[in-house]
């Protein structure tokens, strides 16, 4: 009991003085998390089905960031000022459209033929995993099996300091990027055609189906906005830690977690799931060791799971979005 | 010529290409971390010989390819059905041969006598160790999976789990780990194979009981997770496991029971041996549960859940049941790679794996575990040969490219695989056919 | 009250805000034949899951006295559970295993409730060969009783709604149970079938002395077979008695036979 109550108290000083910059760091994780959760979210919603590939939609938008970096940035200096936000820009809008484009490919390809026959739902899942396998893979074959660094596009220095702690240049990027996309996302849901057509289906297909709705049409729009959130989340991610054929693994899981915990299903769920996740897990530092991390993650999904499988707001994407 | 035949035709036209410019960057060259377009552009672009007539770029041949596939599948959806028909009458007599008893006898006779000799007629070292390491394992991990997958309808993407603890178990006990040897004293890895398969039984056990009361899907991310918690385990815990270098002391097995004195050693053959025994006898075992009431239940709540408890099933009980029996050969499996390599490491028991296994329980047939073997023994033994002579531009890695597109066309084409269950197949095509009211179609045809 | 087989008291489900079953107390003897109606929305499906332990109740007790007389509380129990103890179902839209043949679907319900024992099962021991033997015969005997014995080996997802009921009928009955619970069996079935199903229901009771349960919208199918009745509307019990004594209750004419009597009967 000693020793445990002389490691907690150690421990708790640690998390004292480091909470904050930890905050931060969870913050932006939690942030990614959230992006990569709206395209299972959605899906979900529409479909029923968790998009098993959606870790290679995350890969392949990482991937394309990298190479708009590749070829404006190079191995040269970073730059700097007005010149950094075109590139950062530029990467989110790249990352987000390939994303979007292999969203769709995948719905085609890989969903869709099934959907016609109204296959038994272990045959999408096996589908998903198999499309899943079929990308890393074949983008381990192209771009080879090591990772790459990416060029940085602005100089990570910290921008200002929140009770101390600092906050770099990437987490800045980050929160822009996150809050403008959420944003949006969420006006888009709740307030246009388009939002209400993707609820309405996510409500009642057939129902919708009735009053006029294109389910293909809308399930396809669902992958597309799945998949946009999901490769910029790919080129955020790539710019801190690099790009990898096998990158969207662990992420992916983390964000179904986020998913999971926020109500699968559920838009504003799966942004508030991600923060608290990533920031969860960023404090949860101070007493595990890193390697044991992803642990923690998977303990939490499976704790949320078997306790509250509808998550803290509950499932469904047409009420609450 | 009517419009929407030429809209067929030209749409048609385009899935075929773009299906075949896939295939040309899986078959092209590999790209590299120093030249990350190299794959990309010699894929297609490349020199290569056009059906060994004269040489030119590869997208030219293929686009050939790509043409001459567009015209089978034109005329496949235009004649498709007639010839199906006929292959199926054509295929009548066989067929209601292989549903007698004495014919599926000696069928199966005939195939154990030729597993029996075969590693005296294919002696090529090569072969003999991809018999025991690359086949024998992989159609014991099948046949496991495929009760869990196959006869309990449940999806394990975590399967490699109980084939790392069989392993691991197996290292423990001979006293191979870090750590002190399970009974104080190190034991010969052939004890380890009970004391391995009750373990992993076990294991599935506890790793079941929470989890199997999720919904499908969730049970797949939630096993596929699990499979990676065990390698991040494997290579972390150093006092336990020895970290990421593993363990490489495990002696070969050996048996002095009296008279009886064995000893495995270096060579492949008599672990084949004994590893053809135990595939035999999980053959055995399996499929006289899944007829006997155990796999009628799997049965039951695999196809209704609610309406199996309603008749007093617990299928909590049952699924676990399927978890713990399925792991049991991939135990096994573990002990016999353990003692045949005498060392193992984390990296061996990756996701890759659990794919790896999946790929050969669909391919054969989910639920059918003559498809299943088949499957197995297909897929590695074609792994082997790529492995042996590989064609140019592929390398090992490739091959989980292939697998995974496998996978996907299977789902489209034939999901209930090569050599069907018939079960299997009944139920997948009622749910398809519930949707689109051709009810008597599929009762009626029974067509393969 | 001794031979008292469910005894529901203060009874309350709700799923979120929704209440859907509100205060509810009724009672059923053992060899009785018991209608719950109501219109739609009533929570005559709720009550039944609420008696099979499909659903949980959040307020009051139920009870069953299973076949030794011992009292048992359903709240808390689940679906198997109760399947075991002898309370046994069919479903409004019947659930069959639809890739198995009739045969194969009555022999799960009759070997389903004894104990399994897995390496019996892989050694087909001798106990094992007898259990299979018993469950055999009495599947057999189980078809025979309700008229499938024909059909035997077709495939269930290929029979008619009438033969479907008599093999959810079937099934049921090869659990052994002490009480049948049926959901609406007279749901897409012609008149002829109705007719024939009436009097299997009946047989089930008198030859087999099974109770029996039923929730039915089809007025004519409840008149012909039930000795007592009781209304749910909104959740609560509104009316109880014998069908003669439903028919003229005024509370109940309002409540639901007056707005749909014309069309139920005209079904």
């Amino acid at each position: 009991m000693g020793a445990f109550g002389h490691y907690l108290a150690a421990h708790l000083d640690t998390l004292k003085s480091e909470f904050w910059a930890l905050f931060v760091g969870g913050v932006a994780n939690g942030l990614l998390y959230g992006m990569i959760a709206v395209g299972y979210t959605l899906v979900y919603g529409v479909l029923r089905l968790i998009n098993f590939a959606h870790s290679e939609i995350f890969m392949s938008g990482g991937f394309a960031g990298y190479f708009v970096l590749r070829y404006f940035v190079g191995s040269g200096a970073p730059p700097a000022g007005m010149s950094s936000v075109g590139l950062i820009i530029l990467g989110v809008l790249v990352g987000g459209l390939v994303g979007a484009i292999v969203a769709t490919v995948l719905e085609r390809v890989a969903y869709r033929p099934l959907r016609r026959r109204n296959a038994p739902k272990l045959a999408y899942l096996i589908s998903a995993i198999g499309a899943s396998y079929f990308l890393f893979n074949l983008a381990g074959k192209e771009f080879g099996h090591l990772a790459y660094s990416t060029p940085q596009p602005y100089i990570n220095h910290p921008v200002f300091h929140i009770f101390g702690a600092p906050v770099q240049m990437y987490f800045v990027i980050i929160f822009l990027v996150g809050l403008v996309m959420f944003a949006s996302l969420d006006r888009i849901i709740s307030k246009t055609r388009l939002g209400r057509g993707i609820r309405a289906v996510a409500q009642d297909a057939e129902t919708a189906s009735l009053m006029g709705v294109n389910i293909d049409r809308t399930i396809a729009i669902t992958f597309i906005v799945g998949g946009t959130l999901g490769g910029a989340a790919g080129f955020l991610f790539g710019l801190n830690f690099g790009v990898v054929y096998t990158m969207g693994f662990v992420p992916a899981l983390k964000a179904f977690t986020a998913a999971v915990l926020g109500g699968i299903g559920n838009l504003r769920g799966a942004m508030i799931g991600g923060l608290i996740l990533g920031i969860f897990e960023s404090l949860s530092l101070v007493f595990v060791q890193a390697a044991y991390i992803d642990v923690v993650a998977f303990g939490i999904l499976v704790t949320v799971l078997l306790v509250r499988p509808t998550g803290i707001l509950g499932e469904r994407l047409g009420r609450a979005a | 010529m009517r419009v929407w035949l030429t809209k067929a035709i030209v749409r048609r036209l385009l899935i075929t290409q773009s299906i075949v410019a896939v295939i040309e960057l899986m078959t092209g060259p590999a790209g590299s971390n120093s030249q990350p377009v190299y794959g990309f552009s010699h894929s297609f672009g490349e020199s290569s010989s056009f059906f060994g007539l004269f040489r030119t770029q590869r997208w030219v041949t293929f686009f050939f390819v790509g043409l001459i596939c567009w015209g089978v599948a034109s005329f496949w959806i235009s004649q498709g059905s007639r010839v199906r028909k006929s292959v199926h009458d054509a295929l009548a007599f066989p067929r209601a041969a292989t549903q007698k008893r004495p014919v599926r006898w000696g069928a199966m006779a005939v195939l154990l006598g030729f597993a029996i000799i075969l590693p005296h007629v294919e002696t090529a070292p090569f072969w003999q160790a991809a018999m025991v390491e690359q086949i024998a394992v992989y159609v014991l991990l099948a046949i496991g999976l495929n009760v869990v997958v196959g006869f309990a309808g449940l999806l394990d993407l975590g399967y490699v789990a109980f084939y790392a603890i069989g392993a691991y178990t197996t290292a423990w006990v001979t006293g191979a780990l870090p750590t002190p040897a399970l009974f104080h004293h190190a034991l010969n890895p052939f004890f380890a194979i009970p004391v391995a398969i009750a373990i992993v039984m076990i294991a599935g056990i506890i790793l079941g009981a929470p989890t199997l009361r999720l919904r499908g899907d969730y049970l797949a991310i939630v096993t596929l997770g699990f499979g990676e918690i065990i390698t991040i385990f494997a290579n972390n815990l150093y006092g336990i496991t020895g970290g990421s270098l593993g363990s490489n002391q495990i002696p070969h097995p050996s048996i002095h029971l009296g008279p009886i004195k064995y000893i495995w050693g270096l060579a492949p053959v008599p672990y084949y041996y004994l590893a053809l025994g135990f595939v035999v006898l999980f053959i055995i075992i399996f499929s006289l549960l899944e007829r006997s009431r155990v796999g009628r239940a799997w049965t039951a709540i695999r196809e209704d859940e609610v309406a199996a408890e309603s008749v007093g099933i617990n299928p909590l009980k049952y699924k676990v049941m399927a978890f713990a029996i399925g792991a049991a050969s991939a135990g096994f499996a573990g002990v016999l790679t353990a003692s045949q390599l005498i060392f193992i490491f984390p990296a061996s028991f990756t996701l890759q794996f659990s794919i790896n296994i999946l790929v050969l329980v669909i391919l054969g047939g989910m639920g059918s575990i003559a498809g299943v073997v088949f499957g197995a023994i297909l897929i590695q033994t074609v792994t082997e040969f790529l492995f042996h002579s590989p064609p140019s531009g592929y390398q090992p890695q490739d091959l989980y490219i292939y697998l995974g597109a496998l996978l996907v066309a299977m789902m489209i084409f034939r999901p209930s695989g090569l050599i069907p269950s018939k079960r299997r197949q009944r139920e997948i095509r009622l749910s398809e056919a519930e949707h689109e009211g051709h009810l008597d179609e599929v009762l009626t045809g029974d067509d393969t | 009250m001794s031979d008292m087989i469910f005894n529901v008291e203060h009874v309350t489900l709700r799923f979120g805000g929704v209440i859907s079953l509100n205060d509810v107390s009724l009672h059923q003897d053992r060899g009785e034949i018991l209608a719950v109606i109501g219109p739609n929305g009533a929570g005559k499906t709720s009550l039944f899951n609420s008696l099979t332990g499909v659903y949980q109740p959040q307020e009051g007790t139920i009870t069953f006295v299973g076949k030794n007389g011992k009292p048992l509380s359903i709240i808390g129990r689940k679906a198997y559970r109760m399947a075991n103890a002898g309370v046994a179902r069919t479903f409004q839209a019947s659930r069959m295993f639809s890739a198995m043949t009739t045969f194969e679907n009555v022999k799960i319900g009759a070997e389903s409730h004894r104990g399994i024992g897995v390496v019996g099962a892989m050694l087909r021991g001798p106990a094992t060969r007898r259990d299979e033997k018993h469950s055999d015969a009495r599947t057999i005997e189980l078809l025979k009783f309700v008229g499938l014995t024909e059909k035997a080996n077709a495939i269930s997802a290929s029979l008619s709604y009438g033969d479907r009921r008599r093999l959810e009928i079937a099934r049921g009955l090869a659990t052994d149970p002490q009480v049948l619970l049926l959901d609406e069996p007279a749901a897409g079935t012609n008149p002829s079938e109705k007719q024939a199903l009436v009097k299997l229901i009946r047989r089930v009771r008198d030859e087999m002395g099974v109770t029996i349960l039923l929730i039915e919208h089809d007025m004519k199918l409840v008149m012909a077979l039930a000795e007592r009745i009781y209304v749910l509307n909104f959740g609560s019990v509104i009316a109880e008695g014998s069908p003669d004594e439903v028919r003229a209750n005024p509370v109940v004419v309002e409540a639901y036979l007056g707005t749909s009597t014309e069309e139920a009967e005209s079904k």
